[in-house]
């Protein structure tokens, strides 16, 4: 059995990795060594290894290739498209995704274009690690899940991690990978412990994880929200009711074809996301869904979601924000219990 | 020391400076023992900066603020127990206990916010100044913002749309040396050491003052403000300051010298001079200033146990306010 490791020790590991393999791979963000201009920070240790610790230790190793940027996000993650599209594959860190306004222009307008616009030349292999989510009272700017907008664009992939041993895989992919690449981070996840192995290793973008196999109903969840999912499917399952999940991994690209497979076997869907059903990942995909296996379908599909507001400060609000395993447990019931118009008629 | 300040006026800025004392060192009290939710970040230390400014403000003049924001809704006059209610996450706090420590806005008292986004507030404050200007209100806008954010573009197209627009606007820089981990020794080398320097470059005047000396800082921006009032465009002041708890409730600070604080708060506490000041001239007797202490600790205390026994919003609220119709 391999070790269990954290999910922010994986991200880590997988920089870290990477990082030794190839000399064009630097990290650049706010306190990614910390301490800098102060006496504390030598190349011994770093001081913070990031605003929570993951990427302590890297500094040591490779101060030339951890940098700490000034609060400048337009700057410094514009900076790290820039060397990348330059011959180098920046690790660019966004803090909280909340601040991708701050930078959007050098990612959606500069980043993502540039191969297209150039006709097909030019390589930008940038990798922007970013936390999101929600559940730590820490309201509406530091909460979100925003990357349905990342998604939107085309010329970006977008990596959605929920479990160490994929973080690490995902993250080393997300790294090698030639395009550019933003990977997003749920800080619940950062403590969450899993086997993870020592060597190195790539899982694939766009290839969907097929967490649980059931035949009655597909479930699609992201990040954090596969482990709902698998809560509300273990109570299910003492029902008799048995749940496919699909970790779909990456939004973008997104793993259609085994989405499809599922849902044209079980005949029913609940989409699970943190964040938004408006122009959302949940909304996409019971909207493919529908235009592309309709004649599967038993049941109106159903997404389990945030409601259309921003992240409330208050405890007992945000826990009513929040998607849960008994929200998508009553959603499972829900397309168990009706019948599709189309089958009716 | 020479001040025009009347006893009265004297009396009142010690009470706030005493005020954000008090309430943030209770909620570093408080946070330790679990009760407090959220990023909290402290003001402790930084005190002379945001009275100094907001002694010169009615409620018409607007403020921006920060992350690190109790301090400046102090003292532009927000309800303390509503503050305390909100960073509580209750019905009763000031936001309703929909934003909390880093949220906390009171349109009304001319606070737009403390804020989640370093750099969010130069420009929003631009606006607020370009909006008197237009409405000929004799108002000003006053941006807080931290020798971090002063790295943030927000700042620099800001400080070149006020000069170009002249604008009453106030930049306030509170360097408190660090943001963060880092240090602007680091991440805002201006060969001199004094930020300030770098909007003397956009055209507009500019100051660095002693931050913990309530006095430097209320006379600089005396003349700021006053010069804004009366058209003659924006002003650049940088206050060198400390904070005296981490950068956020929790942090271990692991980057700063052991003895960095504690020196400070016995040579350099903005209220311990303060007090020095008054006091030496004659100007306070010492029993008033500690009947104010008493006083604010009575104060804070209720607010803490106020909010603690404040109802949570009703789950009704989740829903609403997101839109005025929709
Ligand atoms: C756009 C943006 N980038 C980064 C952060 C994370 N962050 C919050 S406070 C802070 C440091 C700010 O330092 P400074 O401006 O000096 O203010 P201080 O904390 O010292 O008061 C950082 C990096 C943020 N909230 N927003
Ligand atoms: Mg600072």
């Amino acid at each position: 059995m391999a070790r269990k490791i954290m999910f922010k020790d994986a991200i880590n590991e997988a920089m870290r990795l990477e990082m030794e393999r190839d000399e064009s791979v630097f990290l650049i963000g706010l306190d990614v060594a910390g301490g800098a201009g102060t006496a504390t920070l030598d190349k011994e240790r770093d001081s913070w290894g990031g605003v929570l610790g993951v990427s302590k230790g890297l500094y040591p190793l490779f101060p030339d290739r951890v940098i700490d940027a000034p609060i400048s996000e337009s700057a410094y993650i514009g900076a790290a498209v820039g060397a990348s599209a330059c011959g180098m594959r920046a690790i660019g860190e966004l803090m909280f995704s909340d601040f991708m306004g701050v930078c959007f222009d050098q990612l959606y307008n500069q980043a993502a274009k540039f191969r297209y616009m150039f006709g097909g030349t030019a390589v930008t292999p940038v990798t922007i690690r970013t936390m999101i989510g929600a559940g730590f009272s820490a309201a509406a700017q530091h909460s979100q899940s925003p990357y349905s907008m990342f998604a939107h664009v085309p010329g970006l992939k977008c990596i959605i991690p929920s479990n160490p041993y994929d973080a690490k895989g995902l993250l080393a992919a997300s790294i090698q990978d030639d395009d550019p690449c933003v990977f997003f981070e749920h800080k619940a996840l950062y403590t969450m412990k899993g086997e993870v192995p020592e060597e190195h290793y790539v899982i694939p973008l766009g290839k969907a994880n097929v967490v649980r196999e059931g035949n009655d109903v597909t479930i699609v969840a992201l990040g954090r929200m596969v482990q709902f999912a698998e809560k509300a499917a273990k109570k299910l399952a003492k029902d008799g009711i048995e749940c496919t999940i699909i970790d779909p991994r990456t939004i973008s690209p997104m793993d259609w074809d085994a989405i499809y497979s599922s849902v044209e076997k079980t005949g029913r869907l609940v989409v699970v996301d943190e964040s938004y059903d408006v122009c959302g990942v949940a909304s996409d995909v019971v909207g493919h869904v529908t235009q592309d296996v309709f004649g599967a379908l038993k049941a109106a599909p159903q997404m389990v979601t945030a409601p259309f507001v921003p992240t409330p400060f208050a405890a007992n609000l945000e826990a009513a924000y929040l998607p849960d395993p008994a929200k998508i447990e009553a959603a499972v019931r829900k397309t168990i219990q009706a019948k599709c118009a189309a089958t009716v008629a | 020391m020479k001040t025009q300040l009347s006893k009265e006026d004297l009396l009142k800025a010690y009470r706030k400076m005493r005020e954000i004392r008090e309430f943030e060192d209770r909620l570093h009290k408080e946070f330790a023992t679990g009760t407090v939710p959220g990023f909290v970040h402290l003001y402790s230390g930084e005190e002379a900066v945001a009275t100094g400014v907001c002694e010169h403000l009615n409620d018409l003049d607007r403020i921006a603020s920060t992350h690190r924001g109790h301090g400046h809704c102090i003292a532009k006059g927000v309800d303390i127990m509503g503050m305390m209610a909100e960073i509580y996450g209750k019905k009763t706090g000031t936001c309703g206990g929909k934003g909390g420590s880093m949220h906390i806005a009171d349109l009304d008292k001319g606070m737009l916010g403390a804020n989640g986004i370093v750099g969010a507030g130069p420009p929003l404050i631009a606006g607020a100044a370009l909006a008197s200007k237009l409405r000929k209100d004799g108002s000003v806008g006053v941006v807080f913002f931290g020798d971090g954010a002063s790295n943030q573009g927000t700042n620099f197209e800001s400080m070149n749309m006020a000069v170009t627009l002249d604008l009453p606007m106030i930049f306030v820089l509170e360097n408190n040396g660090y943001a963060e981990s880092t240090s602007p020794n680091y991440s805002a080398k201006v060969g001199t050491g004094n930020i300030a320097d770098r909007a003397r470059g956009f055209g507009m005047p500019a100051v660095t003052v002693d931050g913990n000396d309530f006095f430097a800082v209320y006379e600089a921006a005396g003349e700021a403000i006053e010069r804004a009032r009366k058209g003659g465009g924006p002003t650049y002041i940088e206050c060198k300051t400390m904070r005296y708890f981490g950068h956020f409730e929790g942090d271990a600070q692991t980057y700063r010298p052991k003895n960095e604080v504690k020196e400070a708060r016995v040579n350099d506490c903005p209220l311990n001079r303060f007090v020095a000041a008054v006091t030496s001239e004659g100007l306070v007797d010492a029993a008033e200033l500690e009947a104010i202490d008493k006083d604010v600790l009575a104060l804070v205390e209720k607010s803490v146990q106020e909010a603690k026994a404040a109802p949570q919003p009703d789950l009704a609220d989740l829903m609403t306010g997101v839109y005025v119709s929709y």
